[in-house]
């Protein structure tokens, strides 16, 4: 299986991303790509700040890549994650799955996803749209995001019954 | 031993990464929480909810009992948010 993880301040081009994964090769029947963006609330976030654990945050992700392999069979998994400062309407995060057949790529994406919200090591920081950009580093008036317990349940979906 | 701060963990300590030698009896990530307390405002500021503190012992997510035995790398941090 061929796989990159990639995490960076630069943005991603999704197709060039499709065709690096298919380049070559005509086993592939499916290729599902998921990207996550910087969501502006009604006007409330000039940006948001990402920060991750160099070194564990790719660690984990390969680790991650690693259990859907052994889940479901794919040609090829790409995962790009962007850090520092981005702004609403710009992507974060890239997933991109190969597969012979459309539901391992379907499911191995979303699992990916689930996982890689919450236990890559990965934070997001809210710098709000009033702070002006003079100030906006101010830990007064930015804010961390929580964690969500609703991510955390989407993880339970995956567990093996014995 | 190298310990590691991040997110609104690194921002309350005041610091994104510090070497430490463990004082005698610190052998695990909970007793090793217990005593950065000791240091500080700022740390006592940071665990002062333990509970929301994930720990990794070289770079792999444990559980506060976990030892600290042949330990090179301890990171506090809040649970994740990324995706």
């Amino acid at each position: 299986m061929i796989v990159k993880v990639r995490i960076q301040t630069e943005d991603f081009d999704v197709n060039e991303e499709c065709a690096r994964l298919a380049d070559g090769k005509n086993n592939i029947g499916a290729i599902v790509t998921f990207t996550g963006l910087c969501r502006d609330e009604e006007g409330r976030l000039s940006a948001l700040e990402l920060e991750h654990y160099p070194g564990m945050a790719e660690a984990k992700i390969l680790e991650i890549v690693e259990q859907a392999e052994s889940r479901w069979p794919l040609q090829g998994v790409t995962v790009i994650h962007r850090v520092g400062r981005i702004k609403p309407g710009a992507n974060i995060v890239l997933v991109v799955t190969a597969s012979s057949h459309r539901r391992a790529a379907f499911e191995a994406a979303e699992f990916l996803m689930d996982f890689l919200k919450t236990s890559a090591p990965f934070w997001k920081k809210e710098h709000p749209a009033d702070a002006g950009l003079a100030d906006a580093n101010t830990a007064t008036e930015t804010r961390w995001v929580s964690a969500q317990d609703a991510d955390d349940e989407a993880t339970k979906r995956w567990q093996v019954k014995e | 031993m190298k310990i590691y701060y991040f997110a609104w963990v690194r921002e309350r300590t005041g610091r994104a990464d510090e070497t430490v030698t463990l004082p005698e009896g610190v052998t695990t990530v909970a007793e090793l929480i217990d005593w950065l307390k000791t240091r500080g405002p700022e740390f006592e500021f940071a665990f002062e909810n333990e509970r929301f503190v994930r720990a990794a012992v070289d770079q792999q997510l444990v559980s506060h009992d976990t030892s600290l035995k042949d330990a090179n790398e301890v990171a506090f941090f809040p649970p994740m948010t990324g995706g």
